[in-house]
């Protein structure tokens, strides 16, 4: 059982979620989906303590030894990217069943458990494999069902959305499927450790700078990096309000995880970084996500609007970090992408109580709404404040590794933008709190009461996972260097 | 001449990514853009079957002497088709829907609707 861990972290959701779908009742399907995502989270943990305790685990599929056969490898970095992925999806299915009673009908509502457990087995997927075709095809199967999840939302221009997502996902796709193609095309292994020890001896070909552009572009387009986060607004303000906190703490930061996984893993910073000008474009881009994204999420009169733009910008600072190419810049990418997850799908869960209490999420319907929905709204600040980056969130955590490797490069002009994207950030957080908090409720919203406990225990347990970064977090900042360490050093 | 005649597979498979591609980003009805991801795809497909190609090489069985044509590529590719005609029947079924929910399929006249709404 153990030694087989790595491929049940996949086959049970994968086989989970037709069973789910022949069930069929809607309440007997609910509890099926959540006993499989709750094994799936027990299985992670499982995987990120022994990956702690032992070092990188490596699975052979079927038997046959890579880099001829599949190979399912995790390391430091993937195991915290599969604890992160098992432990949003199964707060976001903890917090489901009320919140989509209100948005989808409900004789659909075992077809949602069912695509939600594949989109799980996907993103689970990417971040065990060790084979690029296998990431490709994962990447497809939580793709796929994150499209329909989205076009399930409750209003028409979920469909619209969605198709549009669809279109540029699978642009970006085939992006990567053409990137891999070229890799396999001068290396004849699709195995990423292998392609890595192959790689130097290639030679600086024009096939490998096109190969790495062409696999970027596409994870760019997947993980909404600035400006190529077209999709990211309309899915996520139109997407059923479980489904914006799940896809914003995994689909996107699995994307990242492969960029960090590709260009350092497998291409090496001297490689990726040194003889392509990848750093400084992406140095650009990531610069003006957290600023202009930041801006633009201020203008927003829809709530989850303007978390969507929010969380283009956090992924700027991912971008940032991964772009800063020293052990620190590294660790607060990888602490940004756990902290940010955690922080954006519980703040899109507090704001899914809301909507189901208030039927909106505009910000005219949230007056006085800290009063009469105390502990949510509670969530939600802390979301915020983790946004900001105020002392004690994880929000700070990463500000303060990126502001310290910013200065060990010499880049005073990063550090500005840092701040001033926090002071934006600022912004558009106190213009919530400020209706929440210090305006008088509506009459219309005298009957409202506090949301159901289960969508309250989700929501907390993960704003309180961004507290607990936040406050007792250098354990967690000791595993996020060890990782960084790791990516740089299996550089050549 | 060999850059032309040599490297046939891949201008062909170029063309079609480009064809594809702009057709994606230009045409404003939601089938055509189907079309286009389409062909965007079938590029791809012909890259990697390209790339497998032995010249004068047989299918790969096992039958004595001869030069056999690299399985895995097209291998590759039928899984990739398997992906391709999954994100076709999703795309055409949101575009049923959408015509159900809008009565068009046209984005200039979708976003004009959105946006009076």
């Amino acid at each position: 059982m153990d030694h087989h861990l790595l491929v049940l972290q996949v086959v049970i959701p994968l086989c989970g979620a037709p069973l789910v779908l022949l069930v069929r009742h809607r309440v007997a399907s609910y509890w099926a989906a959540l006993t499989v995502a709750g094994v799936a989270l027990g299985l992670a943990a499982r995987i990120v303590y022994r990956v702690a305790t032992e070092g990188t685990l490596s699975y052979a599929l079927g038997g046959w030894v890579p880099p001829w056969g599949i190979e399912y490898r995790v390391d430091l970095l993937g195991a915290v990217v599969v604890g992160l992925v098992a432990s949003v999806g199964f707060a976001g299915l903890l917090f489901a069943p009320r919140s989509i009673a209100h948005e989808i009908a409900h004789e659909r509502h075992y077809l949602f458990y069912t695509l939600y457990l594949l989109c799980l087995t996907g993103l689970l997927g990417i971040s065990v494999t060790g084979d690029f075709f296998n990431l490709f095809v994962f990447l497809e199967i939580a793709s796929l069902a994150g499209y329909v999840l989205v076009g399930l939302g409750p209003t028409k221009r979920a469909l619209t959305a969605a198709f549009q997502y669809l279109v540029l996902g699978t642009l970006g796709a085939t992006f990567i499927l053409i990137g891999i193609g070229l890799l396999y095309q001068v290396t004849g292994t699709l195995n990423m450790a292998d392609m890595a020890r192959l790689l130097p001896g290639v030679g600086r070909t024009r096939t490998l700078v096109v190969a790495l552009a062409f696999f970027t572009a596409g994870l760019a387009l997947k993980a909404a990096i600035f400006p190529l986060h077209l999709w990211l607004p309309n899915a996520y303000t139109f997407a059923p309000s479980v489904v914006s906190a799940f896809l914003s703490g995994t689909s996107t930061k699995v994307a990242l995880y492969v960029l960090l996984r590709l260009t350092f893993g497998v291409f090496g910073p001297a490689l990726a970084f040194e003889w392509v000008p990848l750093r400084t474009t992406m140095t650009v881009m990531g610069s003006l996500a957290i600023v202009v994204a930041s801006a633009v999420a201020i203008y927003q009169s829809d709530v989850k609007r303007m978390l969507a733009y929010s969380s283009v910008a956090q992924v700027g600072y991912v971008v940032l970090g991964w772009t800063l190419m020293s052990v620190n810049g590294l660790t607060a990418a990888i602490i940004q992408l756990v902290s940010h997850a955690f922080t954006k799908a519980g703040m899109f869960l507090a704001l899914g109580c809301m909507v189901l209490r208030l039927g909106s999420a505009d910000l005219a319907k949230l007056r006085g709404v800290g009063r009469r929905m105390p502990v949510t709204t509670a969530a939600w600040l802390v979301g915020g404040l983790g946004l900001i980056g105020v002392p004690a969130t994880a929000g700070f955590v990463t500000k303060w590794y990126l502001v310290s490797a910013a200065l060990q490069g010499d880049a005073w002009v990063l550090v500005v933008l840092i701040i001033a994207s926090s002071l934006l950030a600022v912004a558009y957080v106190w213009r919530v709190v400020e209706v929440a908090y210090f305006r008088a409720p509506d009459d219309a919203a005298n009957g409202v009461e506090e949301a159901p406990l289960a969508m309250l225990v989700a929501t907390w347990l993960l704003i309180g996972a961004t507290l607990y970064l936040g406050i007792f977090g250098s354990a967690a900042v000791g595993v996020a260097k060890r990782a960084a360490e790791m990516l740089l050093q299996v550089a050549p | 001449m060999t850059l032309v005649l040599g490297l046939f597979n891949y201008w062909v498979a170029i063309f079609l990514m480009m064809v594809g591609f702009f057709t994606v980003i230009w045409r404003s009805n939601f089938v055509k853009k189907v079309i286009g991801l389409n062909i965007f795809q079938a590029s791809v497909f012909l890259l990697y079957l390209t790339m497998g190609k032995v010249h004068g090489g047989t299918a790969p069985i096992l039958n004595g002497s001869g030069v056999y044509t690299h399985p895995l590529p097209s291998v590759l590719i039928l899984t990739a088709i398997v992906v391709g005609i999954s994100t076709t029947a999703v795309a055409l079924a949101f575009i049923v829907r959408i015509r159900e929910a809008y009565g068009t399929i046209d984005e200039d006249e979708l976003q004009q609707l959105d946006d009076a709404s």
